[in-house]
């Protein structure tokens, strides 16, 4: 656990990373502040304006500002949203927890029951299928995914809407966000299944063949119940890790998923700040990452340590 | 047998569950029909709902009221203002009396101190507005009374009342003297206008409704969605699909339109596109290639292939819409055997390689546009077909405004910008000398004195007939002695459904869009139909 708790120092280094990343990138912020006002203003008032918001400092300097200001409790101001950081988070970050929370639902869900269909009945059409589908998968980035799926159900079939969070003007209602939701968080669900699904029919396979199975088959137990209560346990420990190694795609997969189907979430922020060189909203999006990843393998290792006993926790 | 059954069963609810949400996404998108409401998909989503930042400085903002307003012949009329401003003799200060008993959105009172409080944040730098260059000329505002306010200018500019339409904001929001990039202003705005803000779901919709204590009486349609989408075809789609009621289009996908439940409208425009000539290179500086450029190129040809025929040429930057300023003898033909004889007389000979060379220099530059605009880009590749066929090269590139900033002293560029307003505000930092190299406002560095005295003499005339006298004198010189090669006026094209009466063709400015001058600028004027 407090090889975990070490947090700190890969969180710092994301953020220093990023600054200097930005520091590096052709951008010029001044663009952005200015809009379509740049063409019209004197070159003294860009200057001036330049100088108060402080982007004349060196990259160093902006690195000091944001970390003092971290350190008083102050995420300071994005630029590209022209609203505190705080803030946009804030509005955003329930967005992107739901999304990324019923995609993982679904994620697993469709692992678990595909997984343990295709071991079940190993060699079966089914089997053959979701082996050759999942291996083709892989290679499938989520972005593809998602601009089939408009093509498909939201263009030619009509079934959902292309993208947003509700249509037009309608108050974000239970009903209407479901109905925006259930693309985006499918593409990202399924997207990220085929690894699990040949992950959990591999350990699957392997605990079937192991003594306690073949013990209980031996008790005459219902085949049911040796492949959910006896197999599926031991097969199970390390299909969780794999869920919090994942956790990065996820991460990614948002990302890209977010910004596909306009979804106002913090994954969408981190391309509209990333084109302005958005300074302390690019740095607490790299650190909220970075920390999405942390606790999802922190997250990962107490529901090992829980589901086994074997486990030791002062490992 | 019976555990095959259960697994089976438990599957299947678990497909009946899976079932069930599917079609429930197949319900079609609620479209409100009611006519209370309208949905508009806009191109452009603004960073700030701020005057101070730029948000609706040209008036027609929806949120915003100026101390006066422009109506459909662009003529002044007052709106905070309760009259029309009185100026002194020598046109340095104006006086304003202000309209009494108005409120802003969110109750307060509206009188001199929010009038005060507004101008002096954008002239005090403190604030880092920037619109701080359009007031060059103001020095101050004062409060005179409760409900009068006088502005003190520099020098007499006659043009001045057409900058009181700057969006009046509390000056309880303007208290703590700081940059503006944080302020709660910026994501919920508070004015006095015809509609008041409600949501912003920044990259999706914006959602206003009617203020029904506006003082020119409530608006009919009663709420207002905007769909922010960048993309012309997407907008298209979801005008084709019945989710928007109107929306900007390029004109060429707007006549795609034409015919049937639509309404589609062109509106002329003062939005200029012109190609920089900088003094400062060997090719572009020299009077005979500037002379031969602009009479090489083929405006209306350029309109009728690239524009779907929507535009005017463009030879000066004063717009055809400010038809009394515009002098008929400024205006370029399209005549490349004249330009290939100014080229021949000036000593360009024309080489082996078709391109034309003096004293071993090539009548060749490099042409910047900003990639991501097509109209530019499309421009720019006409300018270099017309400019091949009398011996010129143009090489283009197309780049982000960070890469072509600090080239475009010595590299071409395309430029746009313009206003309907006067022939002052634009086009004086365009061609005065004192504004070379200031920004992107001169960037070639053009310089002719005597364009520089008809400028000025315009700028500070008090008489009408002497400014339009001053503004002809100066497109003789610039036309003379030419530093730009100035293509078209663009039009704007909108698609309307057409639900409601009031719709009234304007003239736009550069910047068009929902929540500004466009299709649909008087939208708090409209009616349902019946």
């Amino acid at each position: 656990m407090a090889r975990r708790l070490g947090f700190v120092t890969p969180v710092l280094v994301v953020a220093v990373g990023i600054f200097l990343l930005g520091a590096a990138s052709p951008f010029d912020p001044i663009y952005q502040y200015y809009g379509l006002d740049i063409f019209t203003a004197t070159a003294e008032d860009i200057a001036r304006v330049r100088a108060q918001l402080g982007l004349d400092d060196g990259v160093l300097v902006q690195l000091w500002r944001w970390l003092a200001g971290i350190f008083s409790g102050e995420l300071g101001s994005s630029r590209a949203f022209r609203q505190p950081v705080a803030d946009v988070i804030t509005q955003r970050l329930p967005w992107t927890l739901l999304l990324v929370s019923v995609g993982l639902v679904i994620m697993i869900v469709i692992a678990l029951v595909i997984g343990v269909l295709a071991a079940w009945r190993q060699g079966g059409l089914l089997d053959r299928s979701v082996t050759a589908m999942a291996h083709a998968m892989e290679g499938i980035p989520s972005f593809v995914l998602g601009l089939g799926a408009i093509a498909l159900f939201a263009l030619s079939l009509r079934w959902v809407a292309v993208a947003g969070l509700t249509s037009p003007g309608a108050p974000a209602s239970f009903s209407e966000v479901t109905h925006y939701l259930i693309m985006p968080a499918l593409v990202l669900g399924v997207s990220q299944t085929p690894w699990l699904i040949l992950y959990l029919r591999a350990s699957l396979l392997t605990a079937l063949a192991e003594d306690h199975v073949a013990g209980a088959r031996a008790r005459g137990l219902p085949e049911w119940r040796v492949v959910l209560r006896h197999a599926l346990p031991t097969a199970l420990l390390p299909f969780v890790t794999l869920l919090g190694a994942r956790v990065p795609e996820l991460v990614t997969g948002a990302v890209l998923v977010e910004e596909i189907f306009s979804w106002p979430g913090v994954a969408e922020a981190v391309v509209t700040a990333a084109l302005a060189v958005d300074f302390p909203m690019l740095a607490a999006l790299g650190v909220l990452s970075t920390a999405a990843v942390l606790v999802g393998s922190l997250l990962a290792d107490v529901a090992i340590v829980l589901a086994d006993p074997r486990v030791a926790t002062d490992g | 047998m019976t555990y095959r059954r259960g697994m089976k069963w438990r599957l299947f609810v678990l497909f009946a569950l899976f079932g069930a949400v599917l079609p429930a996404c197949s319900a079609p998108a609620a479209s409100d029909s009611s006519t209370e409401t309208i949905v508009v998909g806009e191109g452009y989503e603004w960073e700030a709902l701020n005057p101070l930042l730029g948000f609706g400085t040209e008036g027609a903002s929806k949120l915003f009221d100026g101390l006066i307003r422009h109506d459909a012949t662009l003529k002044v009329a007052p709106a905070l203002a309760a009259e029309e401003p009185a100026v002194t003799a020598d046109e340095r200060s104006w006086t304003v009396k202000l309209r009494q008993g108005i409120s802003f959105h969110d109750g307060s009172a509206f009188d001199a101190d929010d009038v005060v409080a507004t101008y002096r944040a954008v002239l005090d730098p403190v604030f880092a507005s920037t619109i701080r260059s359009d007031y060059p000329m103001l020095t101050g505002v004062e409060k005179v009374d409760a409900s009068t306010v006088r502005f003190d200018l520099a020098y007499p500019y006659a043009s001045f009342t057409n900058r009181l339409n700057l969006g009046i904001m509390p000056a309880e929001a303007l208290t703590t003297p700081a940059p503006l990039e944080n302020s709660p202003l910026n994501s919920t705005p508070i004015g006095t206008g015809p509609y008041k803000f409600v949501e912003w779901r920044k990259g999706a919709t914006m959602t206003l409704v009617a203020n029904e204590d506006y003082f020119a009486g409530a608006p009919s349609i009663k709420k207002i969605t905007i769909v922010f989408a960048e993309d012309d075809n997407t907008r298209a789609q979801q005008m084709r699909a019945g989710d928007l009621d109107a929306t900007v289009l390029p004109p060429a996908l707007a006549r795609t339109f034409e015919g049937g439940e639509f309404a589609v409208v062109h509106h002329r425009s003062a939005d200029y596109r012109t190609v920089t000539m900088p003094s400062g290179h060997p090719v572009t500086g020299d009077p005979a290639i500037r002379q031969a450029m602009n009479l090489a190129v083929n405006r209306q040809g350029m309109i009728d292939a690239l524009l779907a025929g929507k535009g005017v040429p463009a030879s000066t930057p004063v717009p055809a819409v400010l038809d009394s300023y515009v002098e008929p003898a400024a205006q370029f033909r399209y005549d490349p055997a004249e330009a290939g004889r100014i080229l021949d007389a000036a000593g360009w000979v024309l080489g082996a390689d078709r391109i034309r060379a003096r004293n071993g220099q090539p009548a060749r530059f490099t042409l910047m546009y900003p990639a991501t605009d097509t109209v530019r880009k499309d421009l720019a590749q006409a300018v270099v077909s017309d400019a091949k066929a009398v011996g010129i090269s143009v090489v283009l590139e197309g780049l982000g405004w960070e890469a072509i900033e600090p080239r475009m002293a010595d590299d071409s560029l395309v430029l746009g910008g313009g206003s309907q307003l006067d022939p002052d505000q634009v086009t004086y930092p365009l061609l005065h000398s004192s504004f070379g190299g200031d920004g992107f406002n001169n960037p070639g560095f053009y310089r002719n004195a005597e364009v520089d005295a008809g400028l000025d003499a315009a700028r500070r005339a008090t008489d009408p007939a002497e400014q339009i006298a001053a503004v002809k004198s100066w497109q003789r010189a610039y036309a003379a002695d030419p530093g730009y090669v100035f293509l078209v006026f663009l039009d704007h094209s909108y698609v309307m459904r057409q639900k409601w009466n009031g719709y009234t063709p304007v003239v736009d400015p550069h910047a068009h869009g929902v929540l500004t001058w466009g299709a649909l600028w008087n939208l708090d004027d409209w009616t349902p139909k019946s």
